[in-house]
């Protein structure tokens, strides 16, 4: 059992890396998303809610094989890691999309007619006003997205990216203690996600502060 | 290589077939989750601390850990143990599980927002216990309980993809073999999101009506 320690570790730590960059690249999504489903031009209006639509109507795994199993065919070499993050990111961009959609259009409409009375731009009223309101109340529900694209990692176990899922099952196989290498992977999964729990709820609170 | 659609209507009833597996196990484990969320709810909340505190347990880590390598546990845990159940079980099962853990937390949660002054009001008309919680608080909580559970339903369906990697035929394992036997992958993939896309579209507006019916009911 102690050998398999070092291996759990090594895959926690490719695990983190995946769900950094994938929330990254998800974040970017989701701003690009939101802003184009705002917009006034109507085919960018058109286009965001496709986006939204077809990736979040089918499973995220197939849009992962698509990638890295299709992506040959179009020209696109990518190695397992990178196909997985880029898909995996586009995926949970849908979600966080949607999320950030709804908390711009929570404020509320008299804060927008106010300040464009007192002859702010759009863009003023959208950066000065409506933006740092809608933040705050982005924080939750983006950590609820985010606590779903760190168990979402798991999904690249099946091309072979070595991280927890892909360790346990490849111990699972070698060890026959099924139990115990689910625990190991389980627990890490846990620490990680209590971790970040703990940060969201960190900037929740920071932000009802100010 | 370049894309060649062609081939794919040559291996449609493959994709067929895979398609109603995919709503069968959907609809397997869509009616364990929620028979089994049902009775986890009443568990967590009504349940005596020695059975509820392993329950906890048990939810907290069906939540915290992804579900791909709970599929593993089951299908590879179970084999250890001596019980040899067919993949399809074991995905169902695993999803079934799964799911019902979250429908429970949600069905918790809407029991808890019915107001409490409605059960005092019932109890003091004399309702019992029992008649209380059938007649007054569950067809509230159902209402509000509806349009999350079918998210997780939604969910639960795009989720059954996950089982092809412990070996059941439904529609992503179908397209798997389409690929093997042509080396086509984008085309199959495809399709198969196509098909996903379908169904969810199907489901969607199932869940629809049902939320519009239960509205009207009020």
């Amino acid at each position: 059992m102690l050998r398999v320690y070092p291996f759990f570790l090594q895959a926690a730590l490719v695990t983190v890396q995946l769900s950094v960059l994938t929330c990254l690249l998800g974040l970017a999504c989701g701003a690009v998303g939101a802003s184009m489903r705002l917009s006034r031009l109507a085919p960018l209006r058109w286009i965001a809610a496709a986006y939204v639509s077809l990736f979040r109507g089918t499973p995220a795994l197939i849009q992962v094989f698509i990638l890295y199993f299709g992506g040959p065919q179009i020209g696109i070499n990518l190695d397992a890691f990178t196909a997985g993050t880029i898909a995996l990111g586009v995926n949970i961009g849908a979600y966080m999309t949607e999320t950030i959609r709804g908390a711009i259009l929570s404020v509320d409409r008299g804060q927008t007619e106010a300040a464009r009375t007192l002859g702010m731009s759009k863009w003023q009223t959208m950066r000065k006003v409506i933006l740092p309101q809608a933040a705050r109340m982005m924080i939750r529900p983006l950590g609820v997205n985010i606590n779903a694209l760190i168990k979402g990692t798991a999904l690249l176990a099946p091309i072979s990216v070595i991280e927890l899922t892909q360790t346990a099952q490849r111990f699972i196989g070698s060890t026959y203690k099924p139990f115990e290498m689910f625990l190991m992977a389980g627990v890490l999964y846990m620490i990680f996600i209590y971790i970040v729990g703990q940060g969201i709820n960190w900037l929740d609170r920071r932000a009802r502060i100010s | 290589m370049g894309l060649d659609f062609t081939v794919v209507p040559g291996y449609f009833d493959m994709l067929l077939i895979g398609m109603v597996w995919t709503i069968a196990i959907t609809i397997g484990a869509g009616l364990l989750s929620f028979f089994g969320g049902i009775i986890f709810a009443v568990i967590a909340l009504y349940g005596h601390w020695v059975i509820r505190l392993p329950f906890r347990l048990f939810a907290w880590l069906f939540m915290g850990t992804p579900l791909l390598l709970q599929l593993f546990l089951i299908y590879f845990g179970l084999i250890q143990i001596g019980i040899d159940l067919p993949a399809f079980v074991a995905g169902v099962i695993g999803l079934g599980l799964h799911f019902a853990v979250y429908n429970s937390e949600l069905i918790q949660a809407s029991i808890l927002s019915v107001d409490k002054g409605q059960y005092e009001g019932a109890r003091t008309l004399g309702l019992s216990r029992g008649q209380t919680l059938r007649r007054i608080v569950i067809p509230q909580a159902v209402q509000a309980v509806v349009p999350p559970m079918g998210n997780n339903m939604i969910a639960l369906l795009k989720d059954s993809a996950l089982v092809s990697v412990i070996g059941v035929a439904e529609l992503t394992l179908s397209a798997q073999q389409a690929i093997s036997r042509t080396y086509r992958p984008f085309e199959f993939y495809l399709a198969a999101a196509a098909c996903y896309y379908v169904i969810n579209l199907c489901l969607e507006a199932v869940l629809r009506r049902l939320e519009r019916r239960i509205a009207a009911q009020r």
